[in-house]
């Protein structure tokens, strides 16, 4: 039953992630945060935190880590089949009209005006890891806000989008950053 | 061009190639696609530039990892069926086992103060990557100059940051919206 749900729910963030890894993440966060009781807020952030350091697809790393918690190695299996069919048989499909009629504009146009929904949901997905990170789950005001999140979210923003790091590079110096943060006490 | 030069030895390099890119390309899907291209239409000739690059916006358009649909569709191109199997299982292993391993330390360490502190620290700076990738894709939405681009931009961040609503109802209406779109202007008259 268990891996039937599992299979399930990452059927769906397979069939309906468009736009590749980060658009994975809001449907993650759905299926695993607010409709299945699979990971805490925590947890989920964390997922998202290894899913961004290590290699390959976001919603395979999800499918692996989610499976495993939930269900073991069956489970790891069951998610990732999950995840992974709906572009078999998709794809496969566009791939055979492709090679017919060489001629998708219709479907890419449909496909295009998914990026605005596709966008607005990873900026929400960003701002709920953002308050997460600030605020931790307690209401928001200035006077519960982490300053020491604030500024090594500040610090990576701008070194992202001003100076263009390399993402991984800047994740791992705020981790670096979390640590010497915290074992002064700030953090 | 030699076609008969063994077929499972072709599926073989298919399998490895997959295996070896997806485990050592970190950054996610854009990045793996570049990989692939160099892989695939410089270093093996199976693939030529322009129908790879139908491939890449194929797979980037397409729902699912675009690592795992560049796969399928280099897959079916290289060994059919087979080849699709097998270009799909050389994406998909390294992550399963590289999670696999993070994932058994993970229940033994999140506990741990400086890790629990490390991975606090990083998700801030993943907070940072998202919102900037939020950013740049915002960008190029409004540089569109459509207003309906604008309005199910604004629709969609409303309903699934204020009131929470199933994120795979809002993807829906955007394709409903996007349909509706495409048959109007092919009613106009506009050739596609």
């Amino acid at each position: 039953m268990m891996l039937l749900q599992l299979f399930l729910s990452f059927l769906q963030i397979g069939m309906f992630s468009i736009g590749g890894g980060y658009a994975a993440i809001p449907l993650i966060r759905s299926q695993t945060v607010e409709i299945h009781p699979w990971l805490t807020e925590t947890q989920f952030m964390d997922l998202a935190t290894i899913a961004e350091m290590t290699p390959g697809p976001i919603a395979v790393n999800g499918a692996t880590f989610v499976g495993l918690k939930v269900a073991g190695l069956p489970g790891a299996l069951a998610a990732t089949l999950g995840c992974i069919l709906p572009s078999m048989i998709l794809v496969s499909l566009l791939s055979w009209i492709y090679r017919r009629y060489r001629e998708m504009s219709a479907l890419q146009n449909v496909l295009g005006s998914l990026r605005p929904a596709v966008v607005a949901l990873i900026l929400s997905a960003g701002l709920n890891m953002l308050l997460q990170n600030l605020f931790g789950g307690r209401s928001i005001s200035l006077s519960g806000i982490s300053w020491a999140g604030a500024a090594l979210f500040a610090a990576a923003f701008l070194a992202l989008r001003k100076w263009k790091f390399n993402p991984i590079l800047v994740m791992a110096a705020c981790g670096a950053g979390g640590l010497i943060l915290g074992l002064l006490g700030v953090f | 061009m030699i076609q008969k030069e063994s077929r499972g030895k072709k599926l073989l390099t298919l399998f490895f190639s997959m295996l070896y890119i997806s485990a050592f390309t970190f950054g996610g899907g854009f990045v793996i696609v570049n990989f692939m291209r160099r892989r695939f239409v410089d270093e093996l000739h199976w693939i030529d530039e322009q129908e790879m690059l139908d491939m890449v916006s194929l797979a980037q358009s397409s729902p699912g990892a675009i690592a795992v649909n560049a796969a399928i569709l280099v897959g079916w191109k290289v060994g059919g069926f087979a080849g699709m199997l097998a270009a799909v299982l050389g994406t998909v292993i390294p992550p399963m086992v590289i999670l696999s391993v993070i994932s058994l330390f993970y229940q033994a360490f999140a506990a741990n103060r400086y890790v629990a502190l490390c991975l606090r620290g990083m998700s801030c700076g993943v907070a940072a990557v998202i919102l900037d990738v939020a950013l740049s894709l915002g960008k190029s939405v409004l540089k569109t100059g459509k207003w309906v681009h604008y309005a199910v931009m604004a629709a969609a961040f409303a309903a699934t940051f204020f009131f929470r609503v199933n994120v795979v109802w809002i993807i829906l209406c955007a394709a409903a919206v996007g349909i509706a779109l495409e048959a109007a202007a092919r009613k106009g008259g506009r050739k596609s």
